[in-house]
């Protein structure tokens, strides 16, 4: 038998044919649905006057909409309208939701894997690009358009071309201080916003193994940013010990004969990647972005960049570059040379699908702890769900927070989207967990620095992007 | 709606990494149907930017249905109101050096033809483009020429090629032609996977 790597053996587990053009129909085994990507899918299925061919392997919520100060009081009449819609629709189809005020509520990314809906060896989708994250349990998880939301609706499966494999591989410890946003960011310094464009990305070492099933979200996660839908790591007992602990998790005999299935999904020894890349993590450091692209990032003692490194382009992909960076330096009001720490802050958001879990609110409060919020900034803090808030609430870190001046918020998107009422106003800098530093991505005008819970915890102490290893 | 051969004028907007979120901003994914979804291209740019006329209102320009972007274009959100305002608008084919994945999938979904050109044809499209020539696309024979230029193949699957020119609804043909091995799947994953076949809410 030739030796596969997981995610051909993920593929071909769920190949229901082949078609004559290569392409392959793939049976979808769960689909996450949210407000904002479900309404044209739902109304155009319904004007076909068909159904949904499994309602019960969809689950539904609302994160992207929800105000996170009170999320019973939607003011913004069009997101109540939105919400109203999701509400109707996954009534009328037999689609669970979880209401707005239910405890498991939250962003859907945090929410899914946390109940186990998301399990190792499965396909799942989402309307929304983060759902690489859900490959962290060896998931074949990717995010698609409303047009094919409609399609999984319809028939469970989606039409598919086999992408290529690249596994990256970190080689060495993660250095203190440094944590899976990191890691992530490092992968798209290093191949480029559209380096993984085309690949289903394996994240591989030691230092995978070591991170936590909080960590490995977070790198799969990212993994969109560097232009791939799919970033895979194979479960191993960490995902197994993660999951015994949660409800939809296959129980007694099932669990067992789920285990051994589960045990087979890795890639073989002898497995070929179409790209393999390295990435040494003795020299890594706190990353922090000063663009306008993720690829727009430096180690938090660099300076921001003075020039492109010319060795491996075209004279014009050097000038396009050069183009887009003066550009991303415009907008952000950054100088080229300049230290990348003691930029001012306005805002500090920690939250977000990439750093709202349990493990990403105990590291910044570690950094809170004992300090005050610098008087010119605001921070907020935005659990995932309603289980990592109460989670939270239980160590008594809202509290820690709390006393530092941070804002302890109720679950949602937040201030990653610019859909609610957490926005920045124009010309606002903001230290984000958050995934996307794009123009106005948090709103108009808004300049986002992108960067882990600990680095924004910092930021939040001093009113300025600091190197979290000075502060302790 | 099927697509086979097009000629326009191109519009060079010739950025990288232009997101999703530039292409139409978040606020406005408040919105529940697609309707009128061409008023928020480029919103923040065009209509909020106080700065000169964006080039795709450039009157030079005006009816173009062809768009003519940089690297990685449609990279991020997986938001399908970026490709329903592009074709709102008028858009019918984008050429670009590379696309988001999701977003280019978006397109075919919308049968607007995503077409991949590479750096020195790149170039060559890009002058074209700013002296206002006339693109002419046949997606038959997969084939791009300006007059007076030589004629570029272009690279697109077959499924994708067949899903435009057809005019082709997935949907439908599934439900016709596949229910019957989808049924046959879900049975054989039934027997050797039935951890995925439990019933998930009745006990939560």
């Amino acid at each position: 038998m030739t030796a596969k790597t997981l995610y051909e053996k993920l593929w071909d587990s769920h190949v229901v044919k082949q078609y004559n053009d290569n392409s392959c129909l793939l049976y979808i085994d769960r689909h996450l649905v949210q407000e904002v990507s479900s309404p044209v899918a739902f109304s155009s299925l319904k004007a076909r006057g068909i159904g949904l061919r499994q309602a019960q392997k969809c689950l539904a919520m609302v994160d992207h909409v929800l105000p996170t100060q009170n999320k019973q009081h939607v003011e913004d009449p069009e997101a109540r309208i939105q919400i109203q819609t999701l509400v109707d629709n996954t009534h009328e189809t037999g689609i669970t939701y979880f209401p707005v005020d239910d405890a498991r509520q939250g962003i859907v990314h945090v929410v899914g894997p946390e109940l186990g809906f998301t399990l190792p060896g499965t396909t799942l989708v989402c309307g929304d690009s983060h759902t690489a994250t859900h490959g962290a349990f060896g998931c074949l998880a990717f995010g698609i358009g409303a047009s094919e939301c409609e399609k999984v609706f319809a028939t469970q499966c989606l039409k598919q071309l086999k992408a290529k494999t690249m596994r990256i591989t970190f080689n060495g410890c993660l250095p203190a201080f440094c944590s899976a946003k990191d890691l992530a960011l490092s992968v798209i310094a290093k191949i480029g916003a559209a380096g993984g464009t085309g690949y289903a990305i394996e994240y591989a070492g030691d230092e995978i193994q070591a991170l936590s099933m909080e960590g490995r979200m977070t790198l799969c996660n990212m993994t969109i940013e560097a232009g791939a839908r799919v970033g895979l790591v194979a479960p191993d007992e960490k995902t197994y010990a993660y999951l015994a602990q949660s409800p939809l998790a296959p129980k007694e005999q099932n669990w067992h004969d789920a285990l051994r299935y589960w045990r087979q999904l890795s890639s073989d020894h002898k497995a070929h990647f179409d790209r393999e890349v390295s990435i040494d993590l003795s020299q890594l450091e706190p990353m922090v972005t000063w663009g306008t692209s993720p690829e727009h990032v430096v180690p938090i003692s660099a300076n921001v960049p003075t020039h492109v490194n010319t060795q491996a382009h075209s004279k014009e992909r050097n000038q396009a570059i050069r183009a887009s960076w003066q550009k991303a330096l415009a907008y952000m009001q950054v100088k080229s040379g300049a230290p990348i720490a003691g930029i001012k802050v306005d805002k500090v958001f920690i939250g977000s699908c990439t750093n709202s879990r349990i493990e990403d609110l105990r590291s910044a409060a570690a950094v809170v702890a004992g300090r005050q919020v610098a008087s010119n900034v605001i921070a907020i803090v935005v659990p995932g769900s309603g289980q990592v808030k109460l989670q939270a609430e239980k160590e008594g870190l809202d509290k820690v927070f709390i006393q530092a001046g941070l804002q302890w918020r109720s679950p949602g998107c937040s201030l990653c989207v610019a859909m609610n009422n957490d926005r920045l106003l124009p010309g606002e800098r903001c230290a984000s967990t958050s995934n996307r530093n794009f123009e106005g991505r948090q709103g108009v005008g808004g300049r986002t620095h992108l960067m882990s819970p600990v680095m924004a915890a910092a930021a939040a102490i001093t009113g300025e992007i600091t190197d979290v290893r000075k502060l302790l | 709606m099927s697509f086979s051969t097009l000629i326009s004028k191109a519009v060079p907007l010739a950025e990288d990494n232009v997101d999703t979120d530039a292409i139409y901003p978040g606020r406005f994914l408040l919105r529940i149907d697609k309707q009128g979804a061409g008023a928020c291209l480029f919103y923040d740019k065009r209509v909020a930017s106080n700065s000169t006329v964006h080039v795709i209102d450039h009157p030079t320009f005006k009816d173009a249905q062809i768009l003519m972007a940089g690297e990685n274009f449609g990279c991020g959100s997986s938001r399908e109101q970026a490709v329903w305002a592009l074709h709102d608008f008028g858009f019918r084919c984008i050429i670009a050096k590379s696309f988001g994945e999701i977003f280019y999938s978006n397109c075919i979904n919308n049968h607007l033809l995503p077409i991949v050109v590479f750096d020195n044809d790149y170039q060559v499209l890009l002058s074209a483009a700013k002296s206002s020539h006339s693109f002419h696309v046949d997606l038959n024979s997969k084939q791009l020429s300006v007059h007076g230029l030589p004629t570029i193949t272009f690279d697109i699957s077959q499924q994708h090629q067949n899903m435009l020119l057809k005019g082709l609804d997935e949907i439908g043909l599934q439900l016709k032609n596949d229910s019957a091995d989808i049924g046959r799947f879900e049975a054989a994953q039934k027997q050797s996977q039935p951890w995925l076949w439990q019933p998930m809410f009745v006990s939560i």
